[in-house]
Formats: structure tokens, sequence, C-alpha cells
């Protein structure tokens, strides 16, 4: 049989079921298939199932196959098709439950019956219909209620660019409601139809595919202009060519919003990470290397946090054995903890600050050098203290429900936690701002750092400034901390993997200015993704130098570091042009 | 920084005793000929030779640190990069001797066999000459230093930032050797090496007589650093170190002598790494990370800055301590280290060398004013 031909009889079938089938469930459309007396008639109703939405037909069809399927008398007396369920009894018998209904079949005085397998007549099955049972099950996931099986399942028809699954393709694009999935239809039958004889049809799907700016037609089309041109037809090579300039224009808008999307959400984690480095800096000169260990303690209190929300604590700090029961909480108030953590993990790390300040740094304000020193110091004790309390490998911090998901805008796929990472990190600025030119504190932290010497003449208390403003700095990587956790793992050595690039978003920003960190943060962030988009053409670009060409292009293979070095190369580069990064204090004094 | 900080960040440099020069040689001829003696004759076993050749290493290192730190006010957080290469390019040449007396018995290095080479890179080819590496040795960390540098001083980055910079430039040479495609080793880096000009690396009067070597490196360079000192070029480095607004003023071009300080102390620090490589027997990128550098600067600042003792000494003295508290109780020697960096920073900051005089100075303050008896 042609394609053409089965495809106008299977046309003619769906036609003439479209009627009763959505009357009869999947389950008694199966039954009435398994006792239709004739191959091709069995054959022709088994294929109307493909594409309904009932599930329940999949697992029978797979039983059919397996020759589980057994034609009994039926209490009226006509055959009845039924599965053997359920359990074994003595004498090897199970319950029979209908194929039509999925209920037991009664016996005459409404007892369930138990039949054993052995001696019943199976439901027959050849080739041709397994071939059809097959294909049935293939194109179930069509009409999946989860919408990302469909969406999937969807594509990978029209991947197939198999005829036969055109008419099921048109018979859901009339049923679907839902735009995606009419979207990824369409998308799916053009590609099928791109894969057909008939020129017309080709035509009119390169024309939807052009319309549809279709990115998953790319190769397909491109086969297709392949074809047309050995063909040399003419109006056909230059529908194709439209259509994948359309396509192409979409791919760069596409790539281009989703680069952009990644790299706000990187500038975000920066920017929520170099924060309150950036603050105590621009405050007191003070780079504080402990800040990734400030960082690690906000995780870990979110870590105590969720396990006190659940099922509770056992530490061995130091050789001494410490349990703390859980509080075994459930659905939502497990899902809330987070809410606790956050104000947790910024008290936890601002105490360890206050308490650093206090000890350390305080004696070191005029020596930046060896206060940065004194800080490594620290760093390396709380890492190890952190690492003997909660065990030298990571913990695991489960993330929200909420936080696993997508979006999908336009072909631009928007993870759910980056979109949360955006928030936060909005939310934080949002905070800080507030702080810094809505209280007092604030207020007397922005006249320390303009002008200490001049401040302390006023009467402001500088050294309790220092004390505050370090204790902020560090409550805020303790909220960085917190946020870490839910979209990475949770470690001892947790903030050295940022420690580096904080610096340089502090270095890039400037001190004293909340709008500095800000610019340098997302501008890191958004260089460092559009290179690694960019690296392979930029290397290949390169490669032409003498020396170093091939060292670079094959640099550029890592697009992950080859980022990184690139922009270290780019702030060295930019502090030659600005010394003292985007916001320099202005001041006369010369040291 | 917006705050005016006082001129002087660092305390002065004492003038550099007369007894200094004595000092040097004493230890020089020790570490020259005593040590090795005793080994020869089975005094000491080979493996504290060893030990203390890997610790003479790192006693240049910490030099180079010391050059730039305490001599210039340079805070370089990324001289273990220099160190690191100098160990890669003398690692090249000894690949190259293992011949094919690897694991695959093929003639280029295991790790590009495994990565699926057959001949050698072309950048490979010239370390065949121990020459050529030698040349490297110098050229690469002093070329890259030389960059660095440049742009770093002609835009007067200084203090912080210039700290922090270096840290990065180190993590991202880290980040480079890690890769296996940069066909350096990877992870693992270079190791098993067979032979050095002909002698077999294993033999106890190979090690010996690499441990001369560095000993006499070490002694050379501190010579050669001590002579610097007394030149007008080390007065100059001094002026720079306490007060470099006003050299610049004075009609000094502080950038070009801190470019010329930060190259040679690169070198300083590549010579150490070279010989570092054939004594471990392992170079790998780990060398290269940020905290390795940090370490470097634990040594000097608990040894003493500002002096030439000072960083051998810290140098020896933080890796015996090592040596022993990895051993006795691993869980504590970063506790330990940390702790250690930290006091000194804060209590001792001219380092163990300055001990002597501040007990001094506390016993003769007790007996000036004698505790009444009871």
């Amino acid at each position: 049989m042609g394609v053409k031909a089965l495809h106008h009889t299977l046309l003619c079938i769906l036609c003439l079921f479209a009627a009763s089938a959505r009357a009869e469930t999947g389950r008694e459309a199966l039954a009435r298939a398994i006792l239709e007396p004739g191959d091709a008639e069995k054959r022709s109703r088994l294929l109307a199932l493909a594409g309904t939405a009932d599930e329940a037909v999949i697992p029978l069809l797979e039983l059919w196959k397996k020759d589980a399927l057994f034609i009994v008398p039926g209490p009226a007396g006509g055959p009845t098709p039924v599965e053997l369920t359920g359990s074994v009894d003595a004498e090897g018998r199970r319950v029979a439950v209908r194929v039509d209904t999925g209920k037991p079949l009664l016996d005459a005085t409404g007892q369930p019956v138990w039949l054993a397998a052995k001696g019943l007549k199976s439901a027959e099955h050849n080739g041709a219909l397994r071939k059809a049972m097959r294909a049935v099950s293939d194109l179930a996931d069509l009409a999946s209620p989860d919408s990302a099986r469909k969406l999937r399942a969807i594509g990978a028809v029209g991947q197939s660019q198999d005829a036969e699954k055109l008419p099921v393709l048109q018979k859901r694009l009339e049923l679907e409601k839902d735009p995606a999935a009419i979207k990824a239809l369409r998308e799916a039958a053009a590609l099928v139809r791109l894969n057909l004889p008939d020129r017309a049809q080709r035509l009119a799907a390169v024309r939807e595919l052009d319309d549809l700016q279709s990115l998953a037609s790319t190769d397909f089309l491109a086969k297709a202009r392949a074809q047309a041109e050995a063909a040399k037809d003419a109006e056909l090579v230059a529908a194709i060519r439209s259509a994948e300039l359309a396509v192409g224009r979409h791919r760069t808008v596409v790539d281009g919003a989703g680069t952009l999307f990644r790299s706000l959400s990187l500038g975000s984690i920066l920017l929520i990470v170099a924060l309150g480095l950036a603050i105590t800096f621009g405050q007191m000169g003070v780079i504080n290397m402990a800040h990734g260990e400030m960082i690690a303690i906000g995780a870990y209190t979110t870590y105590v946090v969720q396990n006190l929300f659940t099922s509770g604590l056992a530490l061995s700090p130091f050789g001494f054995s410490v349990s703390i029961p859980g509080l075994h909480a459930t659905g939502g108030w497990k899902e809330a903890y987070f809410l606790f953590a956050l104000p947790l993990s910024f008290l936890a790390a601002a105490g360890a600050g206050l308490l650093l300040e206090r000890t350390v740094i305080r004696f070191l304000y005029r020596r930046p050098l060896e206060s940065l020193l004194a800080t490594w110091g620290v760093s390396l004790l709380l890492q190890q203290c952190l690492r003997l309390t909660f065990g030298a490998n990571n913990v695991q911090v489960g993330s929200p429900t909420y936080l696993s998901g997508n979006w999908i805008i336009g072909d631009v796929l928007l993870g759910w936690n980056r979109v949360f990472v955006i928030g936060f990190a909005a939310c934080i600025v949002l905070g800080v701002w507030l702080v810094l030119t809505r209280t007092s504190l604030g207020l007397l932290i922005r006249c320390v750092t303009q002008n200490r010497t001049m401040a302390a003449c006023m009467g402001v208390r500088t050294e309790r400034v220092n004390m505050l403003t370090f204790a902020l700095g560090s409550g805020l990587a303790g909220l960085a901390g917190a946020f870490l956790s839910q979209i990475g793992n949770v470690g001892p050595s947790l903030g050295q993997s940022y420690i580096v690039d904080s610096f340089m978003v502090v270095v890039v920003g400037g001190v004293g200015n909340l709008v500095g960190t800000v610019i340098s943060a997302l501008g890191i962030g958004t260089f460092d993704q559009f290179t690694q988009q960019y690296a392979p053409a930029f290397a290949n670009a390169l490669a032409g130098v003498p020396f170093v060409g091939g060292f670079l292009q094959n640099l550029a293979q890592d697009s992950a570091v080859f980022g990184k070095i690139l922009v270290l190369c780019v702030i060295i580069l930019f502090l030659q042009w600005r010394p003292s990064g985007l916001f320099a204090a202005r001041s006369r004094s010369l040291d | 920084m917006s705050k005016p900080s006082s001129p002087s960040l660092m305390p002065a440099a004492p003038a550099p005793p007369s007894d200094t020069a004595a000092a040097i040689l004493f230890f020089g001829a020790f570490a020259l000929l005593v040590m090795p003696t005793l080994d020869a004759f089975g005094t000491i076993d080979h493996f504290t030779l060893n030990l203390w050749g890997k610790y003479l290493c790192y006693a240049l290192l910490a030099l180079s640190v010391d050059l730039l730190w305490g001599g210039t006010g340079l805070l370089s957080l990324g001289q273990g990069l220099f160190f690191a290469l100098g160990g890669y390019m003398h690692g090249m040449y000894l690949m190259r001797m293992i011949g094919d007396q690897g694991q695959y018995h093929k003639p280029i290095p295991d790790f590009l066999v495994f990565l699926g080479w057959t001949d050698l890179p072309a950048f490979w080819r010239p370390f065949e000459s121990f020459s050529f590496a030698m040349l490297m040795v110098f050229l690469l960390p002093g070329l890259i230093a030389g960059i660095f540098g440049w742009l770093a001083f002609r835009s007067r980055i200084k203090g912080v930032y210039f700290s922090i910079l270096t840290q990065a430039l180190t993590y991202v040479g880290a980040l480079i050797f890690f890769r296996n495609n940069t066909l350096m080793g990877g992870n693992n880096g270079f190791t098993d090496f067979k032979t050095a000009l002909g002698f077999p690396l294993a033999e106890p009067a190979t090690q010996r007589g690499l441990f001369i070597i560095t000993a006499a490196v070490l002694l050379l360079v501190v010579v050669g650093l001590h002579w610097l000192r007394g030149t007008k070029f080390g007065l100059v480095q001094r002026a720079i170190r306490d007060g470099e607004n006003r050299t610049l003023f004075s009609g000094y071009a502080t950038p070009t002598f801190k470019l010329f300080l930060f190259v040679v102390a690169a070198m300083i620090a590549a010579i150490g790494g070279a010989l570092y490589v054939p004594q471990v027997g392992i170079i790998n990128p780990s060398d290269m990370t940020p905290d390795k550098s940090l370490e470097a600067i634990v040594w000097v600042a608990v040894g003493g800055r500002g002096t030439l003792a000072g960083p051998i000494i810290g140098a020896i003295a933080v890796n015996l301590l090592k040596s022993y508290a990895t051993r006795a109780f691993p869980d504590l020697w970063l506790i330990l280290l940390g702790g250690l960096f930290l006091l000194v920073v804060l209590f001792l900051p001219g380092g163990l060398i300055s001990l002597p005089d501040k007990l001094r100075s506390l016993w003769a303050k007790l007996r000036r004013t004698p505790t009444p008896v009871a």
C-alpha cells in the first residue's frame, strides 16, 4: 500500500469514527476491536485509538501482545474480553476484569469471577495488528495530560517525519486547546509534510515553517533545500531560503535573549555575593578574605534550619556529640523553612562578622594589607571549624519545589531558579539601598565613608559605625549563603569558589557607591556569558596571531575558563582607564 | 581609597646589621657543606636532606615574596604562579627525559598518549634541550610578570587592588593548567621523572647534588639581594615602600623601578620552582592556586619581612611545623596555620626575627622596674 493510499484510508477511518469515537471510551473501543471478526476491521478500530486521551488503553495493548487478554462468555452470554488481575489463589485463578469497563466480570449471582489463564481462549493478534498497537502506544503521549511529556512527544513525531502519523497530528490539532501544544503540533505537522512527495504539500509546509519560525526545522529545511536544488525547483528553493532566513533571525534573537537572561542571573549572583564585601571595603578599606566563610556560615545556617524543620540534626564538632531533635514539619511548614532561614543566616553571619571586627580587624585599620592577611588567617580557621563540625563533604539543602520549573516565553527558556536569583538580588539591593539612604545607620555609614576624620569631628563614633558596617556586610554575606544553598551544594569551601569573582566586582565597581557595584556585577556577568557564547568565534579570529594564536584557539574550547581569562584581561585593561573603579570616591588627599 | 593613610605603612627598615652578612655566610656554609656531608656519611637520612632541599626551594619563593612585600610594599598574592611556572618549564624537560620508559612505552609523555596524541605537540619539541628549558624558566615567568606589571604599575594600581589582581592572575593560571587540553598534564601535572642531564633522580647522590645546587642558588640570591639593598637602587626601593608619591615627585620613575623588581621577584620564584620539581618529583596546578601563594606570605610574615634571613627562617620554620602537624594532628593543621598567621600579624609584625629584640627590650623593662618582693 502506498503512503498516500494509506493516508487516505486512515483519514476515512478517522472521519468515520470522529462521531462515534467521542461517545465511546478507549476501553470500549478496544474491546470492540478485539471482538471484530476480521483482521482489517480490528486494525482500523485499533488505529482509531491513536491520539485519544485514554491512557488506560496502553497497558491493555501490552497485555494483548503478551496473550494475556482472554475472550470469555460474558454474563449476557456473548463473548467478553477480560484481563486477569490480583493475586493468585490456591487453584491458580485470578480475578477477571472486563476490558470494556475496567470492572470485575460478575457471574449471575453478582460475584466476581475467578479464572485460571490455562485453557482460556486468548485474544488473537498478528504482525499487522502488533504494528498498529505499537503505533497507538507510540502516539499515546501526544494526548498525555502532562504537558512537558506531550510537547516532547509531539516534537519527536515532527523529527521522525513519519507520514503515517500525520492524520493523528491533524486530529490532535482539532482537539487540542493548549496554545503551546497547538504550535508544536503545527510545527510537527509541517515537518512531516515537508517530507511528503506532493510538491504543493511541501511548499505549504515550508510556508508554515517560515510563519512559525520553527527552530527545530533547521536541518530539515537544509535537507529539503538540497533536494529542491537537485530538482531545480526555483520557487521551492526560494521559499525554503526565506524560511531559513526567518528561522535564523529568530534563532539569533532567542539565543541573544537566552544569553542576556543568563548574564542577568550570573550578574545577580555576583552582586549578591559581592555586595557585603563592597560595603565593608568602601567604608573601611578592608578587604575581608573571610567573606567567603561568612557566606558559608549563612549557607550552613540554612542547612541547620532546614534540618530543624524536618528530622533534626546530629553533629560532632571537635569530638563532642550534639544531637538536636527536629520538628518533623510537613507540607507548607516544611517548604516555608527558607523564610525562617533567611533572617537567621543574616544574624549568624552578622554575629560572626561582629566578633571578627572586635577581635581582629579594629587593630589593623591603619594597615589594609595586614588586615587582608589577618582575615585570610581567620578564613582558614573558620573553614576548618566548619569542616570539623559539618564534615568535609558537601551537605544537601533541598530547594523548595517551586524553584524547579521553567517559563518558556517565545522559545526562550527561563528557569525558575534563575528568575528567583534575579528577584532575590533585586530585593537585597533595594533593602541595602533603603538601609543606606533611609536609616540613621545608613547616614552614618555614608558620612564615615566620605570623610572619616570630619565625621569623627562632628561627634560620630566612627569605631561603632565600623563595627556595625562590618556586621552589616557580613550579614549580607550570610544572606548570599542562604541563597547559594538553594542553587547548589553547601560545603566548607563554598565561599572560596566565589571569592575571587566578588573581589573583581569590587575592584571594578569602585568604592562607596552601590550603583558601581550593581553595574560592575551585571557587567561582569554579561561579559562572561557573552564571551562564553562567542568564545569559539573570537578564538578563530585570533588563530592567525603568531605564537599565541593556536594556544588561544585551544583555550577557547573550554568556554568557561576562557570567559574567566578574558574577564580578568578586560578588568586589567579597564583599570588602565579607571584605576580606582567605576565610581571612585573623590578626594584631594594623597597617600 | 578615600582616606589618607599614614605615610609609613610599614615599620621603618632597620639598617642591615653588620652581622647579617656573617649570619648569611654561616647559614650558607651550613647548608652548602655540612648537611650534604652529614648525608653522605649517613648521619642524617636521605629523606631529611630531601625535605630540607624542598624547604630551601620554598625559601627562594619566600625571598621573592619579601622582595616585593617587605622591600617595596607590594603585596603580591600571586608569586606561587611564577614558582609553579618555573617548575613546569623544568618539568617539561624532565618529562622529555623519561623517553619511552613511561607506562605506555611511547616516545611521548604518558598523559599525551592518554589524551590520544601520537606525535609531540609543537610547543613541547624544544624542551628536549636542557638549556632551552632553563631559558624558559626565566623567560616565561619574566614575560608574564613584565606584561602584567607594566599594565598594573603604569595605571598606578597598588595596595589592596594590586594584591587582588595578582590573586586573580594566579587563579586564572591554575584554571588554565587544570585543563587537560592545555596539554600540560591537567590535574595530575608532571610526575614519575627519571633522569636529569643523564643523572638518575632516584639516586641519593643526585639528590645530594641538587641540594647543594639549591643551597648555592639560595646563597647567590641572598648575596645578590643583600648587595642590591646597599646600592642606590635599594634606597629608592625603600623610598617607594615608605612613600611612593614622594619618591615619584622627587623625580624617580617609580613604575619602572617596581616593574623591574616585580620581574626579578618572578624570576627568583621561578628558579625556586625549577629546583623544587626534581627534588619533590611532582608539579601540578594545585601549586598555582591562590592558597599556595598566601601560604608563602605566611612564611614571610612569620619569619619577619623586610629582612633577608626572615623569609628563609619563616619558610623553613613553618614548613617544619607543617610536616610535623599534618602528621600528628591532620585535622588541626589549618587551624594552627590560620591561628599562627593571625597571631603574628596582630602581635608580632616583625616576625620571628624580631623576637630576640622584643625579648631583650622586655627583659630590660623588667630589670628597670623590679617587681616588688612579696
